[in-house]
């Protein structure tokens, strides 16, 4: 029994195995059945442009044509979309950040609707960013929370926007004036992107006792 | 038992069975990227008091330095020190040489070179977001473009090599009865290979959101349960009875605490994302076995303790000893720690704060740390074949290390529940963060300590390899080969 092959078979590849299966396999199996769990790939995601990425374009035409020279077309926004998503997992925004609201410690009332598995089922999860850390508040609903000038001011200095905060500055992402580098523009419009896939019709909700009322 | 003289240092060849250059420059790297980890955490640390040194550099932000705290302690320094302690234990038990000495230079410095590639490519945000897995992939994000050297191929590639180098040995013996430690070291390989692979490449190119998540917390929890356990408790069930002179207590403790390990362990991997999008029935699932590793972990330590029964002295003489029971005590914290927090219960208030980080660091550096200090104390006068310079830094440096991580431990717990529960009341985010400062002056303070401990230890190490005391071999020891 005590021999070679035992540990690499029997526990090595065997337990292993039934691991994979339970936590893998069954899983994967139940959410493909899960409502509304159709893969969006990327492009998919991008063919309506963010209102938010269009005013980025009014508000800094020169330097968005810069980078941008086409405009706020579907292409440069899923072009933007993955840099910026690039950036916050390079950055590891996503190790003080989560990306996933749950049904306890009433986090709907602070963030809004618990997550679900299909807003996930898409190429700009994957892998998902759901992180184990809130040093910040959870991302998952952040879309249209804030204003682009908002989420620059805070990028450029975040204390002066909100004083205890413990965010590093982002500064060298944009000019000292605010207007965003490749890189600002693009995490900006990844961050206004978090949680449409829940919400495609961009409606503005208010969640009681939430971030930004204090 | 294989063929061999009796002194099982030189075989029937005369070849040496154990490289011991080799082992020194993987504990020599070990020790340097475990320094680099401690200094990235006490600077990461420094962000949250307001202090970060570097505010304007984007190289070197507090995201950065964070992926090498953790990556250096994982990749640098585990690992390193898990391989040098591997070249001297299974030869020894074994009988055989490991495959190549060359080939322990290739892995060596291939190794070495995949930190360099690791850290060039934190500093350039190459990281990969899977946790405890962001070595670079190297592809931009869904093609195969090439925009970074490809960090994980060479993890593999690594891996793959170090398996082969050491699994020669254990396949050559195996004709013979395995004895505790080659279980833990056999399957530990096989894991590890096994979970590389699943955590780098299915939630990445595979299986998106929720099921991808299933997968990569089934990865963080298997990289600490399937490669860094084995080798932990591997060395445990061979230093210890070394060291003691007398043999493990109980052989059916050590066949129950190895099979529940393999069986349940990797089972547990979802627990990472308690509550989330992944189906309730595989959250409940890894709940209860995690709840029944804790029954596991009881039995193998009591065996450790029932060990040391009659020998309880050797904690005051035996700096090894010191290392390997104190590890043993926070490893059975840490574990009893763990069967509460899995719970739906303790999950709501505790998941997403400073508790687990307190738990992280408390199996991290608390046990298997201080596991691979014992084996340094062991190992180091052996290889550099000099008297340890100082028995009193030893001693700071245990000390040090102990309080450093009680303090930093008791702190973010403590630190955790304040925080959930302000999280859970609809506090201003404010209030959370004014309120966790103080603690996060105190984590400071303690990584302070465990960082001034740690050099006190490399300080010590290297008087020793430069002093000219001559350490001679212990007239007997143990050797413990399969029975």
């Amino acid at each position: 029994m005590e021999r070679f092959y035992t540990f690499v078979f029997v526990a090595g590849v065997g337990c292993f195995g039934i691991a994979f299966v339970l936590s893998m396999v069954f899983p994967w199996m139940s959410l493909k059945e899960y409502h509304g769990m159709e893969y969006a790939k990327l492009d998919q995601l991008a063919a309506h442009p963010s209102v938010e990425f269009q005013q980025l374009e009014e508000a800094y035409p020169d330097a968005f044509k810069a980078v941008y020279p086409e405009g706020a077309t579907p292409g440069n926004y899923a072009k933007a979309l993955r840099a910026g998503r690039d950036l916050y997992i390079g950055q590891a925004c996503w190790h003080c950040h989560s990306q996933y609201v749950r049904v306890v410690s009433n986090e709907e009332q602070r963030w809004g609707p618990p997550s679900e598995a299909y807003e996930y089922n898409n190429e700009l999860n994957q892998p998902h960013l759901w992180g184990t850390r809130r040093v910040g508040p959870d991302l998952a609903r952040l879309h249209g929370r804030h204003t682009n000038d908002w989420h620059i001011a805070h990028f450029l200095n975040p204390k002066d926007v909100t004083p205890y905060s413990v965010m590093p500055s982002y500064a060298y992402y944009f000019e000292p004036d605010g207007t965003p580098h490749e890189e600002g523009f693009a995490l900006i419009t990844y961050l206004q992107w978090l949680g449409t896939t829940f919400n495609p019709t961009h409606e503005q909700e208010v969640y009681p006792g939430g971030e930004g009322n204090e | 038992m294989a063929t061999h003289s009796t002194d099982p240092q030189v075989p029937s060849d005369g070849r040496p069975l154990v490289s011991y250059p080799l082992i020194k420059y993987h504990l020599v790297a070990g020790g340097i990227c475990v320094l680099i980890s401690m200094l990235a955490g006490f600077l990461y640390s420094l962000q949250f008091l307001g202090y970060y040194p570097f505010p304007h550099s984007e190289a070197l932000s507090p995201g950065h330095i964070r992926l090498f705290h953790t990556n250096f302690a994982a990749y640098g320094w585990l690992v390193n020190g898990f391989t040098g302690m591997c070249y001297y234990v299974i030869p020894r038990l074994t009988g055989y040489r490991v495959a190549s000495e060359k080939l322990g230079w290739l892995i060596f410095w291939v190794w070495q070179f995949i930190l360099l590639c690791m850290a060039g490519g934190f500093v350039h945000n190459r990281c990969q977001a899977i946790e405890w897995g962001e070595t670079p992939t190297g592809f931009r994000p869904g093609s195969f473009e090439l925009n970074w050297v490809p960090v994980d191929l060479l993890v593999t590639v690594g891996a793959v090599l170090v398996i082969v180098q050491l699994m020669v040995p254990l396949y050559k013996a195996r004709a013979q009865k395995y004895y505790v430690t080659l279980w833990y070291f056999t399957s530990g390989l096989v894991w590890l290979a096994l979970t590389y692979l699943m955590g780098n490449i299915i939630p990445e190119w595979v299986l998106p959101g929720a099921a991808g998540a299933a997968v990569t917390g089934l990865f963080i929890h298997d990289l600490v349960g399937l490669y860094v356990t084995p080798m932990g408790w591997g060395l445990m069930y061979f230093f210890v009875p070394l060291i003691l002179r007398k043999p493990i207590w109980s052989h059916s403790l050590s066949v129950i605490g190895f099979w529940a390990l393999a069986f349940f362990y990797p089972l547990g991997g979802v627990h990472h994302f308690l509550i989330s999008p992944i189906p309730d029935y595989v959250e409940f699932g890894a709940i209860s076995t995690t709840i029944a590793i804790e029954v596991v972990v009881t039995t193998v330590v009591v065996n450790f303790f029932m060990t040391l029964r009659g020998k309880w002295s050797a904690l005051r003489t035996n700096m090894g000893i010191r290392w390997f029971y104190a590890g043993a005590v926070m490893y059975f914290i840490t574990c009893f720690q763990c069967a509460f927090h899995v719970t739906w219960m303790f999950q709501k208030i505790i998941h997403f704060t400073d508790w687990v980080v307190g738990h992280a660091h408390m199996i991290m550096f608390g046990t298997f740390s201080f596991w691979l200090f014992g084996v340094i104390d062991w190992l180091w006068p052996r290889v550099v074949k000099r008297e340890w310079y100082s028995a009193r830094l030893k001693g700071w440096h245990f000390w040090l290390s102990t309080l450093g991580i009680a303090i930093m431990f008791l702190d973010l717990t403590m630190a955790g529940l304040i925080a959930g529960f302000m999280q859970k009341g609809l506090n201003p985010w404010s209030d959370m963060v004014t309120a966790s400062v103080p603690f996060w002056w105190v984590r400071t303070f303690a990584g302070f300590l465990i960082i001034t401990g740690l050099m006190c230890g490399l300080y010590n190490m290297w008087m020793t390899a430069k002093s000219d005391v001559v350490y001679v071999e212990e007239e007997h020891y143990i050797s413990l080969a399969a029975d």
